[in-house]
């Protein structure tokens, strides 16, 4: 199980050729306190880079990006009934959609935590 | 704490559907006469679920309601490109003149002659301040007229063979902008702000050529700074083969002393709600004609007011001098209300008047950059327009926002300026006075922003993050009003 | 100058404090070609009583729609209004207040435009509204746009009943967004097959009721037909007293409404600024476009309201957003909601019934006279009327009279010369139905 990374605060967590997608605990503090989701329905196809959902607060909404190319599997509807999950628990119970991945090595050109961590930090 | 939730002037008022008499009336009808109907069957049956209250009862609750309100009439709004200016009452007398107030759009041509008078006068005025030969009236508000202005530029890019698929817009633009370019079916391509705080020329170049549609300007821009490279733009526009749209939403810094048309702008909407005075009423009405070059004139939406042996006259199909037109925008003629409102202000002024406006709001501005730009940190320093930015950096390390800076000022009687816009600074706040403001109310207004900041950078950080205290409402949970809408009454359940 | 507060003293203490010896310093950023010397030419200051007189001669050289009888309709009605209604609009506090965006200052203005939101939805019989457009036909439109968004197919097949202007608009902006229209010819007297149309690319079907020559429908049969292929059904409404009297278009399982609210509140003032109400289910809310008051507590637990669901909106969604519509009809929605508290469940019912029948007995009247004949079976308080001969020089003759009797069809549609669309309110008098029975009568001779 690897964990990677995109410039757009998404993480994306494979489980065997299924990966979980949610955004980052960096993405929700920007955010604010989340109000509403909007997932795909399974079945639709995405592509890397392409907007697969939209997160919203109050005064803000984010397109969720993509990180690799795939069918969505599930999404979980758990944070449409209860968008605060996204805020607090981004990494866990906050996922966004579960991809089947068309091209697993397309996580290869991502950031692992490390890297990822010191993408926030220069942010400042 | 009182038994009633009142405190003194402050009172409580529940909604209208919490006060029902049912079968209560505030107005006296005649009975009907119970003629057999003609409804064909189609009579609504079940109750509606309005309430019944009296006169009285009415009257208290909208006053009541009224006295939880800032307004103008009350005190400075330094809101960024709103130019909330007064509102004179002349022009609400001659706006309720019977002899336009209660003229029917469809009554024969004949009998509307003064209206039509008053419209073409109004566009006569609008010409010779923009300097455009023609004028669109029927947009009823800023982005009404926005759209009305891409669909023009479609149009006459349509019918040259041309068709392009983008337009360029700012960074700093008003979200009307994008959102306008996307309804006309247009693709955005956002143009970075340089590092003083003007639209980078390099940049808009770059991105300039045979598939871009138009530019969309706001001039002066959004950070209240004239695009000081505006000839060159509107030469790069035209040599790219297209059209110059300017949103004149910050015309109030300009008007009677620059005109449009010299600028090289090719269609500009104006808002009347906001440089010609017309009153904000909450929310609207507006009104947002668009003054167009020549090349355009042909596409401007419908009806078109002519002049004919027999008087003026509307046209109104697509036809004749109009046969190129892009159509309705809106029923009947446009905001009329708010073109004898934005007449009388006009004519009250004057040439002379109206100059004055834009000087006096660019003073105003820059009176106030003086008085707080050694303490506020100023996004692009030196002389602004009508209007000047500030950033959050001098907020730094504090703990406060631009937010709880701005609530706070609404405990020392103010409404807050313009939050986080423009995007392209960090918690931006904008401040545009208006000319309407005297130097006393600039100066008090000034002080009190200056010792809120200099509480904020001396660490009391609490009482700004807990304000307002003393409005009608604390902060109210925007959160659970967005995550569980509540949009209407709702009888409580049985 | 009146309304500019800064004397001379203070501009050149301002300047001072400023550092600039003059005005002109701070318009440097301007190009020296495009700095204007001298004045505009224009005409200079006035005080208000020149400014009075040159507009006051104006005014006088229309015809007020009060001064003699007045049966124009079609889109637009003389209803009385109360005194109260133009009185509390006039407060300071709500005609010169911005949009609410700081709701702690602006809880009149919020708690209005929720009890405004609450009427529009009982009145349509629809499950949320928001706080207005500029108009009907602009409401129109953006109901079309939105049944391509919820739907997510192009095409909108609209009656030949639904008000001209109204179509023309929706055409105006199809023409630029995409969306494929089918704009049905008008057929008055006639009922349309509208049902037969609907396909898998339809996105909605948009009725009126009551329609452009007064007629109404029950719509129920085309709602099921529309939601049995996946579109919508909009209904709009152009003369909103009718809701007190007529099965409301939410009972007839209509998805979204789209509606002039002038008739309320606010007077016919040629044309504008009028009031664009729109309301539909709430499954489908985070697609309508507009504002929206929602209600929630405040830091110390107490009810407020604020203006919520913005993300819709174009100052964050930008070119993302449900439309572009910013402003909006503010003052006007007040004046409706006011004139709408006075009246009540049983006085807007009254006043329906009292508009009914006034179009009951001109029907009856017009219909005795030689060669007039009614169009069309059932009617609120317009209905049309076919002449022996065409009926905009008759309209115009009964003008030179001070009788304004009704709008030619053919000021909309050509093809139809001897139509006459009549309507009746509650401000028409016996005295009125003579003068207008009289004055045909003799002008049709």
């Amino acid at each position: 199980m690897t964990v990677r990374f995109t410039r757009d605060h998404e993480w994306i967590r494979t489980e065997g050729d299924i990966a979980v997608v949610g955004i980052t605990d960096y993405a929700q503090s920007q955010l604010g306190d989340v109000v509403y989701v909007e997932l795909p329905e399974p079945g639709r196809k995405v592509e890397r880079g392409g907007e697969a959902a939209v997160v919203e607060s109050a005064k803000a909404a984010s397109e969720v990006y993509a990180p690799a190319t795939g069918e969505v599997v599930a999404v979980n509807e758990a944070i449409v009934a209860d968008p605060a999950k996204v805020n607090a628990d981004p990494m866990g119970e906050g996922w966004f959609v579960k991809l089947r991945l068309a091209d697993p090595a397309e996580l290869d050109g991502l950031m692992d935590e490390a890297a990822y961590a010191r993408f926030v930090a220069e942010l400042g | 704490m009182t038994v009633t939730g009142n405190r003194g002037l402050q009172l409580e008022e529940k909604l209208l559907f919490e006060q029902d008499s049912p079968g209560h009336c505030g107005v006296d009808l005649p009975a009907p006469a119970g003629l057999p109907n003609r409804l064909g069957g189609l009579e609504r049956t079940r109750p509606i679920g309005l309430p019944g209250l009296s006169e009285p009862q009415v009257v208290r609750h909208y006053t009541r309601l009224s006295q939880k309100n800032y307004a103008i009439d009350s005190g400075l709004y330094p809101l960024g490109s709103c130019t909330m200016k007064h509102n004179p009452r002349l022009n609400e007398k001659l706006a309720r003149l019977p002899g336009f107030a209660d003229l029917h759009p469809l009554q024969p041509v004949s009998t509307v002659q003064g209206a039509l008078e008053l419209i073409d006068t109004l566009a006569h005025w609008l010409k010779a301040l923009t300097g455009l030969p023609a004028v669109a009236l029927s947009p009823a508000a800023g982005a009404h007229g926005e759209l009305c202005g891409m669909m023009t530029i479609r149009a006459a890019l349509s019918a040259r063979g041309d068709a392009r698929r983008r337009i360029l817009v700012p960074e700093s633009a008003h979200g009307t902008n994008p959102a306008t370019a996307a309804a006309c079916g247009y693709a955005i391509d956002n143009i970075p702000n340089n590092p003083r705080g003007r639209v980078d020329l390099a940049a808009l170049k770059a991105r300039l050529d045979g598939d871009v549609a138009a530019l969309m300007l706001t001039n002066p821009n959004t950070c209240g700074l004239f695009e000081d490279e505006i000839l060159e733009i509107a030469a790069a526009v035209h040599g790219a083969g297209a059209f110059f749209y300017c949103d004149g939403a910050n015309f109030n810094a300009i008007v009677g002393r620059v005109r449009p048309a010299d600028l090289g702008i090719d269609a500009l909407h104006l808002n009347l709600h906001k440089t010609f005075s017309t009153p904000h009423g909450g929310g609207g009405p507006g009104s947002g004609p668009v003054a167009l070059a020549a090349e355009l004139a042909p596409f401007a939406p419908l009806p078109w007011i002519v002049h004919g042996a027999a008087g003026r006259d509307l046209v109104e199909r697509p036809e004749g001098p109009a046969a190129a037109s892009i159509g309705r925008l809106k029923a009947f003629h446009g905001q009329m209300g708010m073109f004898v409102r934005a007449l009388a202000y006009m004519m009250s002024h004057g040439a002379d008047g109206l100059r004055q406006v834009a000087e006096d709001a660019v003073l105003n501005a820059n009176y106030l950059r003086a008085r707080l730009a050694g303490t506020l940190s100023q996004a692009y320093p030196g002389t602004c327009m009508h209007e000047v930015l500030f950033d959050d950096r001098f907020l730094k390390d504090t703990g406060v926002t631009t937010l709880d800076l701005a609530k706070a000022l609404i405990d020392e009687g103010f409404h807050p300026m313009t939050m986080y816009f423009p995007l392209v600074v960090h918690g931006a706040l904008l401040i545009e006075p208006t000319e309407t403001e005297s130097k006393a109310s600039l100066d008090q207004f000034a002080d009190a922003l200056l010792a809120l900041a200099a509480r904020a950078r001396g660490g009391d950080a609490e009482s700004l993050r807990a304000a307002p205290r003393l409005a009608p409402r604390r902060r109210l949970d925007e959160t659970a009003a967005a995550r569980k809408p509540v949009l209407r009454w709702r009888p409580p359940a049985a | 100058m009146r309304y500019l507060p800064l004397t001379e003293a203070d501009r050149r203490a301002m300047l001072a404090a400023i550092g600039v010896g003059s005005i002109d310093e701070l318009f440097a950023d301007v190009p020296a070609s495009a700095r204007r010397r001298g004045l505009v030419d224009l005409p200079l200051a006035q005080g208000e009583l020149q400014v009075e007189r040159a507009i006051a001669a104006m005014a006088a050289r229309n015809l007020p729609a009060g001064s003699g009888p007045c049966f124009l309709g079609a889109g637009a009605y003389r209803h009385h209004v109360p005194a109260a209604v133009d009185h509390l609009i006039q407060r300071g506090e709500f005609l010169t207040s911005y949009t609410p965006y700081q709701p702690e200052i602006a809880q009149g203005t919020l708690q209005a435009l929720f009890e405004f939101q609450t009427q529009v939805a009982l009145l349509t019989g629809m499950e949320v509204a928001n706080a207005s457009l500029y108009d009907g036909a602009t409401a129109c439109a953006e109901a079309v746009a939105m049944a391509g968004r919820v739907t997510r197919r192009p095409k909108a097949i609209l009656s030949g009943g639904l008000h001209p202007h109204y179509r023309e608009v929706c055409a105006t902006y199809a023409r630029f967004n995409g969306a494929q229209l089918d704009l049905r010819a008008p057929q008055p007297g006639a009922d349309e097959d509208l049902a037969a149309l609907v396909d898998r690319d339809t996105a909605c079907v948009v009725v009126q009721n009551p329609d452009l020559f007064g007629e109404l429908r029950d719509y129920a049969g085309l709602a099921e037909a529309c939601h049995a292929a996946g579109a919508l059904l909009v209904v709009a409404v152009a003369e909103v007293v009718s809701l007190g009297a007529v099965r409301p278009p939410g009972e007839m399982g209509a998805d979204i409404v789209a509606a002039e609210g002038q008739s309320l509140g606010n007077a016919l003032g040629f044309g504008g600024p009028y009031l664009g109400l729109f309301a539909t289910r709430e499954a489908l809310v985070r697609q309508m476009p507009g504002r929206l008051a929602g209600e929630t507590v405040d830091a110390e637990g107490r009810r407020g309201w604020v203006l919520t669901l913005a993300t819709r909106e174009q100052h964050i969604r930008r070119e993302r957003a449900t439309s572009n519509v910013c402003t909006n009809s503010g003052l006007c929605a007040l004046a409706f909601t006011i004139h709408l508290a006075l009246l009540g469940e049983a006085g807007l019912r009254r006043l329906a019934l009292l508009n009914h029948e006034a179009a009951i007995a001109t029907a009856e009247r017009l219909a005795a006279i030689p060669g007039v004949a009614p169009v069309g079976r059932h009617f609120f308080n317009e209905f049309a009327v076919r002449l022996p001969k065409p009926a905009a020089p008759a309209v115009d003759r009964l003008a030179e009279r001070g009788v304004l009797a009704g709008v030619p069809l053919s000021r909309f549609y050509p093809e139809f010369p001897d139509l006459l669309l009549v309507a009746a309110t509650e401000t028409v008098t016996p005295d009125d139905i003579d003068r207008l029975e009289c004055g045909l009568r003799e002008v049709l001779a």
